[in-house]
């Protein structure tokens, strides 16, 4: 069996090899004309430092970036909250409607995000509600809470409920079962929930493009009105610290992911 | 004990997440259906009365076009991801598990990283000045640039690029599952590789493929930005109609009706995908 693995694995290793190239072809793109001299992004004329200081100038571009952190951070807090309670009180209590709650939940994941979008927009409209960073915030958190309620509850289905009994048989009232006892079991959860919350809300554009006001754009947004009349390299240079600090965060999680198994297994 | 009735507890943990889901989610799209039988307003907006107009327009030839070739552009997508995103699924789930999870943080990685900036880097790459035209035209491959921007090839290369990675992911955590010994069960009792494949693999990460498609095919319908970046001024996907009816032509219902539309294809491939599956797969 494992000999006949032999022709196999050069294959392998080259086919994943360019399927991750794929992936990041554009990435590197991206990151290579951020030291571009030109100033249109169409040829490679010689490298600069220059749109690294020069981005800091485009106070709009600053601002949506801001924006982007600002509206990531607020909807995934908000899901956290919302929807660990939600997988909490769904596993803990028996009530009519359930289900229903189940597939209501389902919806913002099912959905298309164009007719969340939309549905969002017409909504607010019609109670005359202006769109702003608010309604950019609560859109968002009504397409990543789901994602936290299904993982919770993925991480409660193996909980064993006698400890919870336990605790409550020493005395401890519900607030402190649920801070000393059931938190601590679900933490794993709550933390991929909040990465998914936080991915979905960073990457997220067409949701975004109909729920942000003028003053709330997000660098995507703002990115995708400058892209027919030419992107300036500033833009590159901000994408590329970007992508710097997610790898950086990234490496930090796998990191303390790795060291956090590592004492749960010792 | 455990599934006691006690409504201040009960009311505080479930009850702030249906509130939300209903405030901003389930009334926003019943509002949505109401103004699909509304009449257009002058300057955007609806008037409140009962009105057909919007579907019958949407009957109409040209959009049914529209709505039928962003559905075959759909398909083409999730065809085209299957065929690339399993093989690689297959392969990371066979690597040695210490680098497992660096493998699948690659894949997550470019998630981190907006779709917009990713797509505007293809952009950068296809145009007709851009990296691939220089590249050939100096290795004296071509002579003219070659027309790749603002095509339906590059529309079709974009949704890949965008969605491929949805489509990775629950393939993997389906191949992940497979219990090996039925592989080698199977090779022991003398079936070929492409035998243990179409006999044993394949069915059992039927689950997986399944969930690969639905998360693949769903979000592909309302990708209006890559149209916009990548595709000609002719390309139109049904996401660039509704868009375009609700910011630009003003027609709100006709732009209610289309995302109705969407909305039952949707619940149509919902209905066949839990005969076979359930939603959580698909996280």
């Amino acid at each position: 069996m494992k000999k006949k693995k032999i022709g196999f694995r050069p294959l392998a290793l080259c086919y994943a090899c360019l399927f991750y190239l794929f992936l990041y072809l554009p990435i590197a793109v991206v990151v290579a004309f951020s030291f571009n001299t030109s100033q249109l992004n169409v040829t490679f004329q010689g490298f600069t430092f220059e749109w690294y200081g020069r981005m800091f100038e485009n106070v709009q571009l600053m601002q949506s970036f801001f924006n982007t952190l600002i509206v990531a951070a607020v909807s995934t807090l908000l899901s956290v909250i919302l929807g660990t309670l939600c997988a909490v009180g769904m596993y803990r209590f028996k009530f009519r409607g359930r289900e229903t709650v189940s597939n209501l939940l389902y919806i913002p994941i099912v959905i298309p995000e164009i007719v969340l979008g939309i549905a969002v927009l017409a909504f607010f409209t019609m109670v005359k509600i202006q769109m702003s960073m608010a309604t950019l915030i609560i859109s968002h958190v009504t397409f990543s809470m789901p994602f936290v309620v299904i993982t919770v509850r993925s991480r409660l289905a193996g909980f064993d409920p006698s400890v919870e009994e336990a605790a409550r048989d020493l005395g401890a009232n519900d607030w402190r079962i649920f801070r000393r006892v059931t938190l601590p079991m679900i933490l794993p959860g709550v933390l991929s929930g909040a990465m998914l919350a936080l991915t979905m809300s960073l990457d997220d554009v067409v949701v975004s493009f109909f729920t942000t006001g003028p003053d709330s754009m997000t660098l995507p947004i703002k990115i995708l009105g400058m892209v027919r009349k030419g992107v300036s390299p500033d833009v590159n240079a901000l994408s590329t610290l970007m992508i710097l600090g997610t790898v950086l965060i990234m490496l930090a999680a796998t990191f303390f992911e790795m060291r956090m198994e590592k004492k749960e297994e010792a | 004990m455990k599934k006691k009735s006690n409504k201040i507890p009960f009311l505080s943990t479930v009850s702030p997440a249906i509130i939300w889901l209903i405030l901003f989610l389930v009334l926003p799209l019943l509002y949505i259906v109401g103004i699909s039988f509304m009449k257009k307003g002058l300057y955007g907006g609806v008037i409140q009365t009962f009105d057909l107009t919007a579907y019958k327009t949407m009957f109409q030839s040209k959009y049914m076009k529209i709505l039928l070739d962003s559905l075959w552009l759909s398909l083409k997508t999730t065809g085209l991801c299957l065929l690339f995103g399993y093989p690689f699924a297959y392969i990371i789930s066979n690597t040695k598990k210490k680098w497992k999870p660096f493998c699948v943080l690659l894949i997550m990685l470019p998630f981190w990283i907006n779709s917009l900036i990713r797509t505007y880097g293809w952009n950068s790459i296809l145009r007709e000045q851009g990296i691939l035209n220089t590249l050939l035209m100096q290795l004296g491959i071509i002579n003219q640039p070659l027309q790749m921007l603002y095509t339906d090839g590059a529309v079709l290369l974009g949704m890949v690029y965008a969605l491929i990675p949805f489509t990775v992911l629950p393939l993997y955590s389906s191949i992940e599952k497979l219990d090996h010994s039925l592989l080698e069960a199977a090779s022991d009792l003398g079936a070929s590789k492409v035998h243990v494949f179409r006999k044993v693999i394949l069915p059992l990460t039927m689950p997986g493929i399944f969930a690969a498609s639905v998360q693949t095919f769903i979000p592909s319908l309302g990708y209006f930005f890559i149209t916009d970046m990548m595709g000609g001024a002719t390309t139109m996907n049904i996401g660039n109609v509704i868009k375009n009816q609700f910011l630009t032509a003003r027609n709100w219902p006709l732009g209610a009706a289309l995302a109705i539309a969407l909305i039952a294809v949707t619940i149509v491939i919902m209905k066949l995908y839990t005969r076979v599956g359930s939603i959580e797969d698909m996280v």
